[in-house]
């Protein structure tokens, strides 16, 4: 053992506990912040990537990680801030004051719509109903695409000029993101959401409304992803229905199985290998001297790859990057005494 | 006319391609979202044989139809048994993996050009008058090979010893197994027979239409109507697929041919509200709240 023991409430509840953790998240938060100054733009522009993903991620771990409720909606969501953004910039050209509570509000709305079949069907027949509603919200997109004229896609201003820039305002909103998510979870709806994770009618009798607990997971998980969406439009200041296909929801999927169910932790970390997957390919290509070969089928490449290394989670290591940390941990904790082993 | 004969066409596209959704879920509990890649790789499949094999069609057909069933039961042997008792999304996010790691693959073997196969076969598409309609030739076995496959399916799981297992199997897997009944076995074989189903109507498709990237699509369109007809019931996945076939055909001629990705999509929602276990599946079936 570390030798720590919690002896009030507070300290129950304190996201950060010991000493060390404070230093360390100290430490962490300067490399944050003094990332954008030491980065070239190639980098720079991942650091942003990551920072807009792990919202959605954050978003779609509170859903399934946490609620227990399957979703293949996620890119559908992302599209449905992207497009109100889109719509309401182009349209009336709002500012981004006004698009962001905005795609909230049609997240929320969407949320509770996508949560409607949870409250009747569990498992598969949830993840298909919500597959069903994305093949729709994105039909709605390219229909006003092609309505409106804008066959190629909208393309708008993005309100903030410079990298730099943009990585602080996305430090900002994924920290608020992370911690909208951690200030849930110990609450009494984070509760209610894992209870009915564990089984509902237990929770049913602990005096949980489950109908409650499972629509404001979906509401609060939607306008994350939402906000997530309108954030990403005006970051790639251009928004079109391909950008959001299913297997865009897959990556989604991808980074909270990758990073380990049932941790915020495990989101952030599956968020960072998943967007810079297809670069350590690319990386890896150059590397052996096969990209010029391969040139025309990186994507291909890129496909497969990501294909068999989530097979390969899914099989070998169920509990994701996070069980790995964690065992990495024990290792070092319990040394030189018991050794697990550190890979299964 | 036109109409009624288009329609058959789509349904039997849609039903050739859900009874491999029905046949996995029915005997191993788990949705197959890879089935739009195998039906590809089934395609590619006849598309190879038919250049190793040139002069003898027939042939290239058995051949094909062989490396599409030994390429179900690789993929169980490889990867799914391993899923077994895993959770639903685990299972259902294996499939989508494998389907990911297939269309890579695919490219990568195949290019992205479109094939057409049934000129490698050294067979014309000709265009048959039927009543007052024209149907391709491709289409009309379309039609054909789905009414075999599934009088074959049925006589198979009512009457043969192995169709009898599976049943056993899809019904109670621990009873199935206590009477002796191997259930690896079983399940592979459910792989294999999906597999081959999938295929045939994937190469079916490629010999009407060319093949090409968008085959995915249309077997991600036709699990739909496996589910509009009941997950776990063969006639109910050949009755929605006439549903929703009718429904995107209907459509498409009367309000806007852009409707034609979504149409299934909708019909299942409607389904889900109002009857989620499916025209013909078991009730019981659902895991309902």
């Amino acid at each position: 053992m570390s030798g720590y023991f919690r002896t009030s409430y507070l300290q129950d509840t304190a996201l950060l506990d010991t000493r060390a953790q404070k230093a360390w998240f100290g430490a962490f938060a300067i490399a944050l912040c003094t990332y954008p100054f030491l980065a070239g733009p190639l980098w720079l522009d991942l650091g942003n990537q990551v920072l807009l993903a792990s919202i959605g991620a954050v978003a779609l771990m509170l859903l399934t990680g946490y609620a227990g409720q399957i979703s293949l909606g996620h890119a559908g969501l992302l599209a449905a801030g992207a497009f109100t953004t889109g719509i309401l910039s182009k349209e009336f050209g709002a500012s981004p004051w006004l698009t962001l509570p905005a795609s909230a509000a049609v997240g929320a709305v969407l949320g509770l719509i996508f949560g409607l079949p949870s409250l009747r069907l569990r498992g598969l027949y949830l993840a298909v109903s919500t597959l069903a509603l994305h093949f729709i919200v994105i039909f709605l997109g390219g229909e006003y695409e092609t309505r409106r004229g804008f066959s190629t896609g909208i393309v708008i201003e993005p309100p903030i000029g410079s990298a730099r820039g943009w990585y602080f305002a996305l430090l900002a909103a994924a920290a608020i993101t992370l911690l909208i998510a951690l200030n849930l979870l110990r609450s009494r709806t984070g509760r209610a959401w894992r209870a009915i994770h564990g089984r509902e009618a237990v929770a049913e009798a602990l005096g949980i409304s489950v109908q409650r607990a499972k629509l404001s997971a979906f509401v609060v998980s939607s306008s994350l992803t939402a906000l997530a969406g309108c954030l990403f439009a005006y970051y790639r200041g251009f928004v079109s229905a391909e950008a959001f296909s299913l297997y865009l929801t897959i990556q989604y999927v991808a980074m909270i199985i990758i990073g380990g169910m049932g941790s915020i932790l495990g989101a952030v970390l599956g968020t960072v290998f998943v967007v810079l997957f297809p670069y350590a390919i690319d990386g890896g290509m150059a590397l052996v001297g096969l990209s010029e070969r391969l040139s025309s089928v990186v994507f291909a490449v890129n496909y497969s790859a990501f294909g068999l290394v989530m097979i390969l989670f899914l099989v070998f290591e169920p509990q994701g990057l996070v069980g790995l940390w964690r065992r990495v941990q024990n290792w070092f904790l319990l040394w030189p005494f018991k050794q697990g082993r550190l890979l299964k | 006319m036109q109409l009624a004969v288009n329609i058959a066409v789509l349904a039997s596209i849609y039903a050739l391609i859900c009874c491999g959704y029905v046949l996995i879920y029915r005997v191993s509990r788990v949705l197959s979202l890879a089935h739009g890649e195998l039906m590809m790789l089934g395609a590619y499949g006849l598309y190879t044989t038919a250049s190793l094999f040139t002069g003898h069609p027939l042939l290239a057909l058995v051949a094909a139809a062989a490396l599409a069933l030994i390429a179900g039961v690789a993929v169980y042997l490889a990867m799914m048994w391993r899923m077994t008792g895993e959770s639903v999304l685990a299972a259902v996010l294996a499939t989508i993996a494998l389907g990911i790691l297939l269309r890579g693959a695919m490219i990568l073997v195949f290019g992205t050009q479109t094939q057409y196969p049934l000129r490698d076969l050294g067979w014309s598409n000709a265009s048959v008058p039927v009543f007052a309609a024209r149907i391709s030739a491709a289409g009309l076995a379309l039609v054909l090979a789905t009414a075999t496959v599934y009088a074959g399916l049925f006589t198979f799981l009512r009457w043969t010893r192995w169709g009898i297992r599976m049943r056993a199997a899809g019904q109670h897997p621990l009873l199935a197994a206590q009477r002796g009944i191997g259930l690896h076995g079983v399940y592979a074989l459910a792989w294999g027979l999906a597999t081959f189903t999938g295929g045939m109507a994937g190469m079916l498709i490629a010999c009407d239409a060319g093949l090409e990237g968008t085959l995915v699509i249309i077997g991600l369109k036709a699990f739909p109507a496996a589910l509009v007809g009941g997950l776990d019931s063969l006639l109910g996945a050949l009755i929605g697929s006439i549903v929703v076939a009718a429904a995107e055909v209907l459509l498409i001629h009367h309000v806007d041919p852009l409707l034609s990705d979504v149409v299934p999509f909708a019909v299942l929602l409607a389904m889900l509200a109002v009857r989620p276990w499916g025209l013909f599946g078991t009730r019981e079936e659902l895991d309902r709240v």
